[in-house]
Formats: C-alpha cells, sequence, structure tokens
C-alpha cells in the first residue's frame, strides 16, 4: 500500500460524531420518504438523535452531528444550496440554539420531551420567518402558522417520547468526559 | 402506555399544556378574515373599482373637491394624496387587513380591504 502522504489524526470522538451523523442521515431519508400534505410538515425523525446525541455528549457534539446531517442529507436528497437546504439550516440553527439554552433547564423537572417540543417550534418558527423573508415575501406565509404549530408539537412530543425511551433503555456507557 | 407516560416529567406536562394553549390562539389570531384580496373603492356610497390586490397600479378617482390617488400593491392599498384638508385617510397609510378601511369623507371616497371572508366592525341586535 502506497503511503499517504496527509496522515489524517480520528480521534475516538470523530468517529463517534461520524456514527452519530450517519444514523441521523439515515433517518433524514426516512423522513424524506414519509409522504407529507403540506411541504414542511416532516417527523423530523433525526432530531432523535439530536436529542440523545445532547444528552449524551453535549451541545457542542450535537451542533457537528447537526450540521453534518444538514450537509449530508441535502447532498443525497439532492437539495444542497436549494431553498430547502437554507430553510433546513436555519430550521436547525434555531432549534439548536433552543436547546442550548433550554438544556440547563432542571433535569428533574423537563426531559427529552420538553427540549424536543421546544427544538420543533424554534425550527418551524425560524423556518417561517426565512421564508417570509426570503423566499414568499408576503404575511400569506404566516397562514400556515397553526398547521405548522400543530404539526410542531405532535412531532415535537412524539420524537421526544422516542428519545426518552431510548435514553432509558440504553444505559449511559461513552459518557460526557 | 404507562411505560411511555412515566417518560414525562412534570415540567413537560407544562411545556405541552402551554404549547397547546399557544396553537389554540393561533388559530384565532392568523386565520381571522383571511388575506387581504380585494381593494374596494367607493365614491358617493357607490362601488367605484374593486381590484384585487395583485398587481401593482395607480387609480384617481373624481370627487367633489378634486380626485383622490390611489395606490395598489401587492397584498395592500394606501390614499396617496386627496383634496380633503385634514388629510385623515391619507396620513392611515397602508391598508393590510381584510376589514380595513379608509375614508376620505370631504371627496366622498373610501377605500376598503375585503378578504375571504367579511369581518365585522361591530354586531348589534
Amino acid at each position: 500500500m502506497t503511503p499517504s502522504v496527509t496522515e489524517l489524526q480520528v480521534t475516538a470522538e470523530d468517529r463517534r460524531v461520524a456514527w452519530l451523523a450517519t444514523a441521523a442521515v439515515g433517518l433524514s431519508l426516512v423522513d424524506a420518504a414519509i409522504p407529507s400534505p403540506l411541504p414542511g410538515v416532516k417527523p423530523g425523525l433525526a432530531n432523535i438523535i439530536t436529542l440523545i446525541v445532547l444528552t449524551r455528549y453535549g451541545w457542542a457534539t450535537a451542533v457537528w452531528v447537526s450540521a453534518l446531517r444538514v450537509l449530508a442529507g441535502s447532498l443525497l436528497l439532492g437539495y444542497f444550496l436549494g431553498p430547502g437546504f437554507f430553510l433546513s439550516l436555519t430550521g436547525t440553527a434555531l432549534s439548536l440554539g433552543t436547546l442550548g439554552l433550554a438544556q440547563h433547564l432542571p433535569t428533574r423537572w423537563f426531559g427529552p420531551v420538553s427540549l424536543s417540543v421546544l427544538a420543533a417550534f424554534a425550527h418551524i418558527g425560524g423556518q417561517l420567518l426565512l421564508a417570509r423573508l426570503w423566499l414568499i415575501p408576503h404575511d400569506g406565509v404566516f397562514l400556515l402558522t397553526p398547521l405548522f404549530a400543530t404539526a410542531a408539537l405532535v412531532f415535537g412530543t412524539l420524537n421526544g417520547l422516542i428519545a426518552a425511551k431510548l435514553l432509558a433503555d440504553t444505559p449511559a456507557t461513552n459518557s460526557r468526559p | 402506555m404507562s411505560n411511555w407516560l412515566a417518560l414525562l416529567r412534570p415540567g413537560d406536562w407544562l411545556v405541552l399544556l402551554i404549547s397547546a394553549i399557544l396553537v389554540g390562539l393561533s388559530i384565532p389570531t392568523f386565520w381571522q378574515g383571511g388575506l387581504a384580496e380585494r381593494a374596494i373603492i367607493r365614491q358617493e356610497g357607490q362601488v367605484f373599482a374593486d381590484v384585487d390586490l395583485q398587481t401593482r397600479r395607480q387609480l384617481s378617482v373624481p370627487g367633489p373637491l378634486g380626485r383622490t390617488e390611489i395606490a395598489i400593491e401587492p397584498g395592500r392599498a394606501r390614499i396617496v394624496s386627496d383634496p380633503s384638508p385634514r388629510q385623515y385617510c391619507v396620513r392611515q397609510g397602508w391598508l393590510v387587513r381584510p376589514g380595513e378601511i379608509a375614508i376620505c369623507a370631504p371627496n366622498r371616497v373610501s377605500l376598503q380591504i375585503s378578504g375571504r371572508t367579511k369581518v365585522y366592525d361591530s354586531i348589534s341586535y
């Protein structure tokens, strides 16, 4: 084998991020395959991974996994740098920001379901704002708010419950350093 | 079922409750009267023009004092100039929501926005 000129040092953390991002991308593909009555109403299954990563490995890892998921997911589904990519990026950025704040809530009282619902609202709020400012510069966009908010509540709760179940079923091995 | 409910912590119920209330409140907030779709311009109480709020255009309505200039833009309309002494209808600016109205009483011209459904100012029995 030809020795490589540049040797990349891969840490255990890098491998973990890569694996988790792969799982998140897989769930993004499942998401895209589910038929939706309205563009934008999606289960957002990949957020289950984000919630688990946030709880187990911290916010910084969650940001890495989400960023890689948005990038790789958009490349695989063919909307990289398209409007859908920026909507996805804005929604993800806002929900990560919200999670960054919400993770400081007392865990005794607020579990993954709270985090998931808050992140879902931030996600759809960011997307609606970007759509209003850039894609459809008319207040008519906000007519969809009740539908999107309902979807955010329902899917946020379901994803939160799934994340909570997975977290409860799998003991924390490789926990936060 | 019960082991799924056990995953919810007390604060989670609070978040779900507040979220459900906010979602419920968002329905009347965003769906009342629908979108501004048409502008109805009246002169002497008669409909002078009924225009779609889709395109950009200017209208000039004659009245007893002179001409009232009206600007139509996608989703909104306003009175640009009017010969009335106090300029109340001009100072109202852009009208965007269904049911909004600017009345230039001295020149007997009015501009009203309407949507899909009719919004009432008041109802009496």
